[in-house]
């Protein structure tokens, strides 16, 4: 077969390559580049090769400590939130209504936590639990607990989980919802002929269908909690001290508030890195589960 | 094991003060014997899987009773009354292997272990079911599915009735046989007593012994395959019933005659005078009229055209406006487009608004 030679096809192209040059490449080569260099200002730059990174992954150094410490924090985190809104959400998915005019009003609820911006979020959450305006803090001190997010770890820390769960569960609720729908009322007939309890209806037939989408739901807010910034920020700006210091904060810190671009860029890629590794992963596993069904499921 | 009984049974989705015109089942009353198979035949929306739905219970009826050997079991749920139902669509438990999906009925109802391995073994052996049994139920066909599907029923021992919604519908043509004869073998084996849900009159007719005829919520005739085919008693069931199916044409009918089209045909029974005011018809199956060559006595049609069914062949003809179906007698050639009918009077019949009237032999 003759293929048509058309040059021109090329400026057809030319535009989305210019865009995603610009909004990808060029600025990830620039952290690539500033990774490997160290920089006092004057944008004057000496290399340092691939010291940022050893220096990353040694726990006696400044950097490395500071990292890893982060990095800990911020799986402890995304552990604790999934545990709690993964079984939350599909118990909320749950007590759902299957049809009528509440349906629509228990999505819209729902759904409203996941409209509100991030910054937003941690202003109510901020305000909500402070222990002499907020709503939270002043009720909780005055029925005798010393609740003081500013100045204690754990309170520091169950704020912000509990703002995570709170803004999020939401999102884990509406796809398990969406894959409860989707089973026919045939398996609910079925079971009940079958004479099964309700546990055994959930773990025949519900957990089942809703694999797929749990672990989508999973990825996400892995995801989203492992790159939390924003709502932890405006709420303890990672404190107190450090506790509450997750990778992006300790970023964003050492890149504006040290201005030490090389140790930022060298961290960012290999934030990025782990962040690629774990989708990567969750792709596969998600592909493997596809690929498991037979080819003829689709006819039903 | 079970003997039903439908006393007086109806059901309206729009509850009990819905004008019964709009009730998706109209009061019936029958019985079904104990170890008997039916088949419920009737187009969409005739209401055939409602009444299958009040008998297991997962729709309770808005009027009337069912009786299991003479309980009313109305009020029990789903659970309680031991029937098993195959859905149109394989239900089956995804993370189960085939033995565990048979199992999960005993189970839920706590048989022991020895005895729920015992009774998996004996229904996988009567399904052909036993070389799947570690397998996952989710890899299999469809009707290995569906097999899976009844095998849940039929593996507790008290199953009272076993009910079958359009069982066939996803199967693969060729299966589909197959499949059916399994189901007739069962019912000779295990001695149950069969509901078979189906707007598929080959379905219907091959399976049962007795069809129940159902058209807009009601009840239009029960009986033996050969009863439906003889004698309909509803234009409705005449028509559906056969392929193809009943002639229906207006006529004049006085004593042992009836006129059409300005013709006078004999029939077998005297129908003295009929009541006025009725829209009286004839029907009688294109097996029992023949196509002749025209001839003075005969009512003359035009020859629309011949459809060869391969054994048997029939004209599709026109008497004035109405159209009519006959059989061409084997050796018959048709010439031009005009033929007689000759009618067989013991199979003719006579509907007053579509009922049918009995004659007096």
């Amino acid at each position: 077969m003759d293929k048509t030679v058309n040059q021109k096809a090329w400026f057809l192209v030319l535009p989305v390559f210019l865009v995603v040059a610009f909004s990808a490449i060029l600025p990830l080569m620039t952290v690539v580049n500033y990774s490997m260099q160290d920089t006092f200002g004057n944008n004057q730059f000496f290399w340092n090769g691939v010291g940022w990174f050893k220096e990353l992954l040694d726990p006696s150094t400044d950097l490395g400590g500071r990292f890893l410490a982060s990095l800990g924090r911020n799986l402890f985190f995304s552990a604790v939130i999934l545990a709690i809104e993964v079984p939350l959400g599909i118990v909320i998915a749950l007590s759902m209504p299957r049809e009528g005019w509440s349906v629509a009003a228990c999505l819209v609820i729902l759904a409203l936590p996941l409209l509100i911006p991030w910054n937003v979020v941690g202003t109510i959450w901020q305000i909500f639990g402070r222990p002499d305006i907020g709503l939270l803090g002043y009720v909780l001190n005055s029925i005798g607990i010393n609740y003081n997010y500013v100045s204690n770890d754990i309170d520091a820390w169950v704020t912000v989980i509990v703002m995570d769960v709170w803004h999020w569960t939401s999102l884990v609720a509406l796809l398990c919802y969406a894959g409860l729908k989707s089973i026919p009322d045939a398996y609910y007939q079925a079971a009940q002929i079958d004479g099964a309890s309700r546990w055994a209806v959930f773990k025949a037939i519900q957990l089942p269908k809703m694999h797929r989408v749990l672990l989508i739901a999973v990825l996400l807010r892995f995801m989203d909690s492992f790159m939390i910034y924003t709502e932890p920020f405006v709420v303890t700006g990672g404190g107190p001290g450090n506790s509450t210091t997750f990778i992006s904060i300790e970023l964003v810190k050492i890149a504006l508030g040290q201005f030490d671009l090389g140790k930022a860029a060298a961290l960012s890629l290999v934030y990025n890195l782990i962040i690629l590794i774990v989708c990567w992963v969750f792709y596969t596993v998600m592909t493997n589960a596809g690929a498991e069904r037979p080819a003829k499921e689709g006819v039903a | 094991m079970a003997r039903i009984d439908l006393d007086d049974l109806a059901h309206s989705y729009g509850g009990n003060d819905a004008p019964q015109e709009s009730f998706a089942l109209k009061p019936v009353t029958m019985t079904w014997r104990q170890g008997g198979a039916y088949a419920l035949l009737g187009p969409s929306g005739c209401g055939k899987t409602t009444l299958l739905n009040l008998i297991s219970g997962i729709v309770t009826p808005s009027r009337g009773k069912i009786l299991f050997d003479g309980n009313d079991i109305t009020p029990l749920s789903t659970q309680k009354r031991n029937i098993a139902q195959v859905f149109q669509f394989p239900v089956i438990y995804d993370t189960m292997t085939v033995g565990q999906n048979l199992a999960f009925p005993l189970k839920n109802r706590g048989v022991a272990k020895a005895e729920v391995d015992a009774r998996v073994k004996q229904i996988a052996d009567l399904l052909d079911l036993t070389p799947y049994l570690n397998r996952k139920a989710t890899r299999l066909t469809a009707d290995a599915k569906q097999k899976i599907s009844l095998g849940r029923g039929l593996v507790r021992s008290d199953v009272a009735a076993v009910l079958f919604d359009e069982p066939l519908t996803v199967i693969d043509p060729e299966l589909k046989w197959q499949l059916r004869s399994k189901l007739k073998a069962l019912h000779r084996e295990l001695d149950l007593t069969m509901i078979y849900v189906t707007h598929d009159q080959t379905e219907a007719l091959t399976f049962a012994d007795t069809v129940v005829v159902m058209h807009d919520g009601r009840v239009v005739q029960s009986g033996t395959p050969a009863e439906l085919f003889d004698k309909p008693a509803h234009t409705f069931v005449g028509y559906f019933i056969g392929s193809p199916g009943m002639n229906i044409v207006p006529a004049e009918v006085n004593g042992q005659q009836a006129r059409i089209d300005g013709h006078v045909i004999g029939l077998h029974r005297n129908y003295g005078v009929l009541p006025a005011g009725k829209k009286i018809e004839i029907g009688v199956r294109p097996e029992f009229v023949d196509v002749a060559a025209p001839a003075s006595g005969l009512l003359s049609a035009t020859i629309e055209r011949i459809d060869d069914l391969g054994r048997i062949q029939f004209a599709r003809v026109r008497i004035g406006d109405a159209k009519f179906a006959a059989r061409v007698p084997p050796g018959f050639s048709i010439s031009g487009n005009t033929a007689g009918l000759v009618f067989d009077p013991a199979h003719v019949h006579v509907y007053a608004d579509s009922h049918l009237v009995e004659g007096v032999a």
